[in-house]
């Protein structure tokens, strides 16, 4: 009995020993995990901070308004001006829908019955 | 265990033949048993002892090795828990109203030398000086042969230049992490801005001051590791400040003025949304303050608070407002404002020594006459002037939050006789920064309440407490309309913005005592849309003078007005604001016939 007990024991001291272990290099493994991750993750908040920056500074107003006039003729954006603002019955409604064709016209040109040739 | 009996029979027989006391036998063994278990109690008593002290003793050796190890070694953040609250190291950013960035963080790196770990000073010199040809080659020679073991050598490098000292490749040439204080937007804002600079300076990085501005005013919130990533949110508008910039910027050139200062405030909430003082400054690149020389010619004197100058008739309105408020008179009272008047001894004249004979309360301020606000001021009287003057705020520095703001203490004249009165209502003898003014119109403009000026984005009106009833503000307001519809400043006639205002144009006082004759500060204060003021602008002109004519003109009606106009053009679509269709107030009714 007692002898069975002894060897309970030492297995089971040899099984926590075991876990222990395991455990020990799976929480490095993780904490390196987690200094990795901080890493990037400064990383990308500098980078972040850079493009906010570089992002700020292209678009400077100065920048903007020099690429405006720069640009004239193909954008003709202008300063926002009084005589811009529209009401709202200035807007013209859409157009009405077409009717639907009740009485189709035949055509018999070849480019009329599509990709197939006739031939 | 077998236990000895205490009376054993074969002993007992051979005592009892021996003709012995048997029980003697009895007493040794019990004596010899007792002995025994005494033996044995100690003993396991002694191992408990021992069991707890070595327990003690290891407990006490963790604790103490623990504690030793924690006071020697350094110190780390815990890394195993996520961080909570995020902490920046780095000063907060600064953004505008709408959240673009006025001003941020850039990583960049100093540059510093170790001459004992040099391979070859001389060429590391040499090296140094093509990348930074503004570098002495002889000094660094000398530094780097020399006793010294550190020197810094370049503050701040951008990348292509830390790449090329790297291709040097000398060891003793070594970086230092910065955070560089970056304005992406140049020039814009740069009075608000201020700049900053490096505080204390070590190898793994520098403290960021601030130097000016709300970069100075708000140094501690900017700082503050817990603030890192909640940026300091100003009241200005980024498009609209880079509009008005450039329109002052044009009409400071168009009238050869050599300075030029305009403030855009909410009349409920008291945020400046633009304020522009040229000549600017690159914050960025800050220039040293000017060490002789008039401080005000600096490009970092900052003309919208730190200017404090007699305004000139802008001040008109207020006598007005403040007569119409009291009772002595409405709008349509007519005052005699011919000449002569004499206060004090001293004789009150009017622009151009015109004489403008009877004239009712809207057109003195129409007309701008000085013997007619001076005739209201002596109706009102020393007291309530100063009392009115006080509640808007004219007697001491704005709270208006950057640090030059503090300096701009408005002057006042250090005996308040009626002559003071007389000529402060016309806006001289008492001088006051464009701030001042301000915050003076905004109040006249939103009805009648004190406002704070503020360089911080609010959540709603800020209206302080009352200074003129509803109906003075009024009056005073449709008086403001009628200077620009048929008065000084026809030139600031927007279509659709509505706009009223006073013109300002006051000789500039003479160091040497008197005032020059042929340089002035124009000023126009106005309002928009005048009917349901929204916005405030005050536009100054230092020194302006207009030659499109026979003779130079340099009244704030040719000068400041059309620029004023112009800005509102600009800035009030910006804004948001709409152009609108002016109300026809009913009690502007003229009859114009009676049959």
């Amino acid at each position: 009995m007692r002898a069975v007990l002894y060897i309970l024991t030492s297995l089971a001291v040899i099984g926590l020993a075991f876990w222990a272990y395991r455990e020990n290099y799976a929480t490095q493994q993780a904490l390196s995990d987690v200094d990795k991750l901080h890493r990037s993750i400064q990383a990308s908040h500098a980078r972040l901070a850079v493009l906010k920056a570089e992002w700020a500074y292209q678009n400077r107003p100065e920048r903007l308004r020099d690429l405006a006039e720069i640009n004239f003729e193909r954008l003709g954006l202008l300063p926002l001006l009084p005589e811009q603002f529209g009401a709202v019955d200035q807007v013209p409604y859409a157009p009405p829908p077409m009717l639907p064709i009740t009485n189709p016209v035949d055509v018999s040109s070849a480019a009329a019955a599509g990709e197939e040739d006739p031939l | 265990m077998i236990r000895t009996p205490l009376r054993p029979l074969a002993r007992i027989l051979e005592a009892r033949q021996k003709g012995e006391n048997p029980d003697a036998i009895e007493r040794e063994n019990t004596r010899i048993r007792h002995e025994q278990m005494r033996d044995h109690a100690r003993l396991r008593a002694e191992g408990r002892l021992f069991v707890l002290g070595a327990f003690f003793f290891c407990a006490f050796a963790v604790v103490g090795a623990r504690m030793g190890l924690l006071a020697t070694s350094e110190p780390v953040e815990p890394r195993a828990h996520a961080p909570g609250a995020m902490i920046s190291a780095s000063r907060a950013d600064i953004v505008d109203r709408n959240g673009s960035i006025l001003a941020t963080n850039f990583d960049t790196h100093a540059l510093y030398a170790q001459p004992k770990h040099m391979v070859d000073p001389v060429m590391a010199a040499k090296g140094l000086v093509r990348v930074f040809p503004d570098l002495d080659e002889e000094r660094l020679i000398k530094d780097f042969t020399g006793e010294r073991k550190f020197l810094w050598i370049k503050r701040k490098i951008s990348p292509e230049q830390k790449q090329a000292v790297h291709d040097i490749g000398d060891p003793g040439l070594l970086f230092a992490p910065r955070d560089m204080r970056l304005y992406p937007n140049g020039t814009l804002a740069a009075h608000v801005m201020g700049g900053a600079s490096f505080g204390k300076e070590g190898v793994h990085g520098a403290e960021v001051i601030g130097v000016a501005g709300v970069e100075k005013y708000f140094d501690d919130y900017l700082r503050d590791p817990a603030n890192g990533n909640t940026p300091l949110q100003l009241s200005l508008d980024l498009s609209v400040q880079a509009a008005a910039e450039r329109v002052l910027w044009g009409g400071m050139k168009l009238m050869n003025a050599k300075g030029a200062t305009s403030v855009l405030m909410d009349v409920k909430t008291g945020e400046v949304i633009s304020v522009v003082s040229l000549p600017s400054f690159d914050p960025n690149d800050r220039p040293r303050p000017a060490t002789e020389g008039d401080a005000s010619d600096s490009p970092l004197f900052n003309r919208s608070v730190q200017g404090v100058y007699e305004l000139g008739s802008v001040f008109k309105i207020f006598a007005a407002a403040q007569a119409i408020e009291l009772g002595l008179v409405n709008a349509e009272t007519v005052i005699e404002t011919a000449g002569p008047m004499r206060v004090g001894g001293f004789n009150i004249g009017e622009f151009q020594n015109k004489n403008y004979g009877k004239l009712s309360v809207t057109d003195i301020i129409v007309h701008s006459s000085n013997r007619g606000t001076g005739r209201l001021a002596l109706q009102i009287g020393v007291e309530r002037q100063q009392k009115f003057l006080k509640d808007l705020g004219f007697f001491e520095a704005t709270d208006y939050e950057i640090v030059e703001a503090a300096g701009g203490k408005p002057l006042l004249p250090q005996r308040w006789t009626d002559l003071s009165t007389v000529t402060i209502s016309y806006g001289h003898g008492l001088s006051t920064s464009p701030m001042h003014l301000a915050a003076g119109y905004a109040a006249i403009a939103n009805g009648g309440f004190r406002v704070k000026p503020t360089i911080l984005k609010q959540n709603g009106p800020q209206l302080g407490p009352r200074v003129m009833s509803e109906r003075a503000a009024s009056d005073a307001r449709m008086m403001l309309r009628k200077v620009v519809a048929d008065g000084t400043a026809s030139f600031a006639e927007v279509p659709g913005y509505f706009v009223g205002g006073k013109t300002g144009t006051a000789d500039k006082p003479n160091p040497r005592g008197g005032y020059y004759k042929d340089k002035t500060l124009a000023t126009f204060a106005s309002m928009f849309p005048a009917h349901d003021p929204k916005y405030v602008l005050i536009v100054t002109l230092d020194e302006p003078v207009e030659t499109s004519g026979d003779k130079p003109r340099r009244t704030a009606g040719w000068t400041a007005v059309p620029i004023a106009a112009e800005m509102i053009r600009r800035v009030a679509p910006l804004l948001g604001v709409r152009p609108t269709v002016e109300p026809v107030n009913p009690t502007m009714v003229t009859l114009t016939g009676s049959n």
